[in-house]
């Protein structure tokens, strides 16, 4: 909260400069199902701790989670100072209309723009949270039962519905060979040989969803898993081979516990393919040989990049989490939380006296004092910005 | 048949060959800029004074050495704000490397006003090119002169095929909107921000919004009513008022107004001579359509000072709210040589050059909250002083208002300034003087509600044009440590993933 000071030039040496930060009043957070505590908490322990007042919209699919939202969170907060909000899209859109200080959005980019239209309205200002396809080169230098246990583990946590999961893979048909037995090692390791049984696998959130990805599981050949059962919402931990860039599942986020492997012939050919879709939320790249991952994040852009690893970045608050193109705008967890909840005030505090030091810049005007102004206002410290 | 298709694949070729990643591309270009203001320097001061009447003193300070000034803190700093920005780890990552890498965006559309036409296009465009993007620049039609050099002159200086310049008036400016770009920058009124907003929403482009709104400025009874006066009248009517940041209108006791009338009618005369009319000092009013807004906000309250309106020197006021993509006509673009008005033909004479045209310094009392002139953004050099009685009165006032881009308290008592900061929001703040926030590249120069969103100068500018993308590289092996994560789960191993994810780790630096 504290005001950070500014470094002042010549003209403004006697002055004070710093940035203030303030809250912006009232701001809406609207968060999704599949972490339902996570991403409506988070965010809103930065809009409060930025001083605002808070209207939260918990996602009506999650109506487990909505209930104690709504009904035992409130009792542990100032409720001056915060509601909540229950209903379905139509009802959202109905808030929509509103004019808020604010709008932090966690959700499917198609609803962002919805969001975004709303908000501009009132020209309040915004952060989009969304998704997309997340790209995962994995390269032929790797030990794949590692490369396995860690795609594994992350693509089919929360059974697939991560914004950041990696959504698919791009391999040279070499490795998809050695990868597709590591791949059922790890899923049989982790979840046993009856998925559908083990504690450790969730479910699908509902049956739309169930619907479109059982329709995903006709992409390519099914490789790995593959079974479903409508009812309990289980779609199997899955992996799918052959599939083509057309396929539907190369087209949607797949946001379930389905990976589909892509065979290139190159590292060149990898990124060519990631750059020509558009910049997703999360980009991967698995490699023994630090130049490979250095190339990929080079010559990539994503919202956030991991070398070798999963979303575990997504805990550490100390980098900021948030998209790029599509897959969202500005960025939020720990003090990026706090700054994206705040106004940054500029603030200069003159003397109110010493007037005659404010003489050169007074009409009539003259070059002399032209000339001295200039060399004033180039000046500048020694530190860096 | 859309040209600007070809403008716009020829620039992202560019951007996706790694064109301007490199930092001795963006020095090079950055080094152009330098080159040109320096180079043309004349032929930009004599096109600010056919546009808008400037003094070379004017656009030296505000224009010239502003925009050079942003090109070399950027060239000193470049390399500085390009490198990776490293993080603090916590116990489950301290044997990655954890950073922020500042990435260009891609194409950037910078839309720029007419008030400063110079400053207000290569303030953002140093930015745009310090942090490796593609531009696409499409300067104000309204102030044609400076329009006229960014298009022809400016190109040399830079590599064609990663810059360009778009023109034209609020048609072919909605018809660029339709386009995809990768960010937005806009300067201009919060009607046409909108306009802005709701298009880049189309394709989830991120914006800048710089927009405006009336500047309150508090004079507290504990002051010196010159000092005050100088400093009121210096920023309102630099730039014949013309100023997104000038103080709009006054909140003052009814005793301070006695004081602060004849103050400033000494400052306009020591500024501006007798005859403001033929002071070299005072600019021009940019064009008709907005003469008539101003001369019809002349009618509110009662002139104190000025308000003269002579015929043949016509007072315009323009209005930046509906400039920029809703004048259209002629009588809204000038020729540089002729202006017809009431079918009288003037030309320019040798003090007045252009199509500019006059308002006189001018200070309006006894007006009320729903004058015109208290409803909408001046823009012009008339400045309305409002009673109230007492401080709380004045902050009331102001917090019913839409948030401002600027806010001004003048006191010799500092716990009045701290209570206006601390009681009121704003874009930027300054206590006790006017727009000098905005000289500052280390202060991010933005505005908040119906004044705008984002910000930008000096290093805030390159945040502004880049994505910050967060960077966890971790070593391919060691994956005995990775076990205590994996199924099949227990509460033991859960135990120890939470230790190693605390942010709390042996290091105290705060984030």
């Amino acid at each position: 909260m504290k005001d950070e000071p500014a470094s002042t030039n010549l003209l403004t040496k006697l002055d004070c400069a710093f940035t203030l930060k303030e809250p912006f009043g009232l701001v809406l957070i609207i968060s999704p199902w599949n972490y339902p505590v996570n991403l409506t908490l988070v965010p809103l322990v930065g809009a409060i701790a930025a001083g605002n007042c808070v209207i939260l919209k918990p996602s009506e699919k999650s109506k487990g989670t909505e209930k104690v939202l709504a009904e035992v969170l409130p009792q542990y907060l100032d409720q001056s100072c915060f509601a909540v909000v229950v209903g379905g899209s139509q009802e959202t859109q109905k808030l929509l209309e509103h004019k808020f200080d604010y709008i932090f959005f966690t959700g499917s980019p198609h609803v962002g723009k919805i969001v975004m239209t709303a908000a501009a309205k009132h020209l309040t200002p915004i952060t989009l949270e969304l998704g997309g396809k997340n790209p995962c080169y994995v390269d032929d230098n790797c030990d794949p039962q590692t490369v396995a246990n860690r795609l594994a583990w992350f693509r089919y946590f929360n059974t697939g519905q991560t914004c950041v999961a990696p959504d698919y893979v791009l391999c040279s048909p070499d490795m998809q060979e050695r990868l597709l037995p590591a791949l059922q090692n790890a899923i049989t390791r982790f979840y046993g040989d009856d998925p559908q049984n083990s504690p450790n696998l969730g479910r699908v959130i509902n049956q739309k969803h169930f619907k479109r990805l059982q329709e995903l599981l006709n992409c390519g050949r099914v490789a790995i898993g593959g079974q479903s059962d409508e009812s309990n919402l289980y779609i199997a931990p899955t992996v799918l081979v052959d599939v083509q860039e057309t396929d539907k599942v190369m087209q949607e986020e797949i946001f379930g516990p389905i990976l589909p492997l892509m065979t290139v012939k190159s590292l060149d050919e990898a990124i060519n393919f990631i750059n020509h879709r558009e910049k997703p939320l999360a980009l991967y790249a698995f490699s023994n040989n630090s130049q490979v991952v250095n190339q990929v994040l080079d010559q990539t852009s994503s919202g956030n990049f991991r070398g070798n690893d999963g979303f575990l970045y997504a805990t550490l608050l100390s980098l900021p989490f948030g998209g790029v193109g599509k897959s969202g705008m500005g960025r939020y967890h720990g003090k990026f939380s706090f700054d994206t909840f705040s106004n940054h005030r500029a603030c200069l505090i003159s003397p109110s006296g010493l007037e005659k030091l404010n003489e050169i810049r007074y009409p009539p005007y003259s070059s002399q004092a032209q000339k001295l102004l200039r060399w004033a206002m180039s000046s500048h410290s020694c530190t860096l910005q | 048949m859309d040209t600007f298709e070809d403008t716009a694949r020829r620039l992202r070729e560019a951007f996706s060959s790694g064109r301007t990643q490199p930092a001795a591309f963006r020095v090079a270009q950055l080094e152009g800029l330098s080159r040109f203001l320096q180079e043309n320097r004349q032929l930009l001061q004599d096109a600010l004074a056919q546009d808008l009447h400037k003094s070379a003193f004017e656009s030296e300070i505000s224009e010239i050495t502003i925009s050079q000034g942003e090109v070399d803190l950027a060239l000193r700093n470049l390399r500085a704000w390009m490198k990776d920005q490293k993080v603090p780890k916590n116990l489950a990552t301290q044997l990655d490397s954890a950073f922020i890498r500042k990435e260009p965006f891609g194409l950037v559309l910078i839309i720029a006003p007419w008030n400063y036409p110079l400053n207000l296009t290569l303030v953002p465009l140093v930015g745009a090119i310090a942090a490796g993007n593609c531009v696409v620049l499409k300067p104000s039609e309204i102030s044609k002169s400076i329009e006229k050099i960014l298009a022809e002159v400016l190109p040399r200086y830079l590599d064609q095929s990663c810059f360009a310049v778009a023109l034209g008036g609020p048609e072919e400016t909605a018809r660029l909107l339709e386009h995809r770009f990768d960010y937005i920058f806009f300067t201009g009124s919060p009607h046409v921000g909108k306009i802005v907003m709701t298009a880049a929403a189309k394709h989830l482009t991120p914006v800048t919004l710089e927009l405006g709104g009336k500047n309150p400025c508090y004079v507290d009874d504990n002051c010196d009513p010159q000092t005050v006066a100088n400093r009121l009248a210096w920023f309102r009517y630099f730039n014949t008022g013309q100023t997104c940041v000038a103080p709009d209108y006054v909140l003052c006791s009814p005793d301070m107004q006695e004081r602060l009338l004849p103050a400033l009618q000494n400052a306009i005369t020591r500024f501006y001579g007798d005859d403001p009319q033929n002071s070299p000092n005072l600019g021009r009013i940019i064009n008709q359509k907005h003469f008539k807004r101003l001369q019809e906000l002349l009618n509110c309250g009662r002139v104190a000072i000025g308000g003269q309106s002579d015929e043949s020197n016509l007072y315009i006021a323009l209005d930046l709210l509906s400039s920029d993509l809703n004048s259209g006509g002629p009588e809204c673009g000038l020729s540089p040589h002729m202006l017809f008005l009431k079918g009288r033909t003037w030309t320019p004479d040798s003090q007045i050059l252009g199509a500019g045209v006059l308002g006189a310094p001018t200070v309006l009392v006894d007006v009320q909250e729903t004058d015109k002139v208290m409803q909408e953004e001046i823009f012009g050099p008339i400045l309305p002083l409002m009673t109230v009685r007492s401080l709380d009165e004045a902050i009331n006032f102001i917090n019913h208002r839409e948030k401002p881009l600027a806010l001004y308290a003048f006191s010799n008592n500092s716990q009045v300034i701290k209570q206006v900061l601390a009681r009121t929001s704003s874009g930027g703040f300054c206590g006790n003087d006017g727009f000098m926030h905005m000289t500052l590249a280390s202060l991010p120069f933005g505005g908040v509600g119906a004044s705008g969103m984002g910000s930008y100068h000096g290093k805030f500018s390159f945040d502004t044009f880049s994505h910050h993308r967060a960077c966890l590289l971790r070593s391919p092996g060691m994956e005995k440590i990775n076990e205590l994560r994996y199924p099949p789960y227990s509460s033991r191993n859960l135990r120890v993933l939470l230790m190693a994810m605390e942010e709390r780790s042996c290091s105290c630096t705060l984030l």
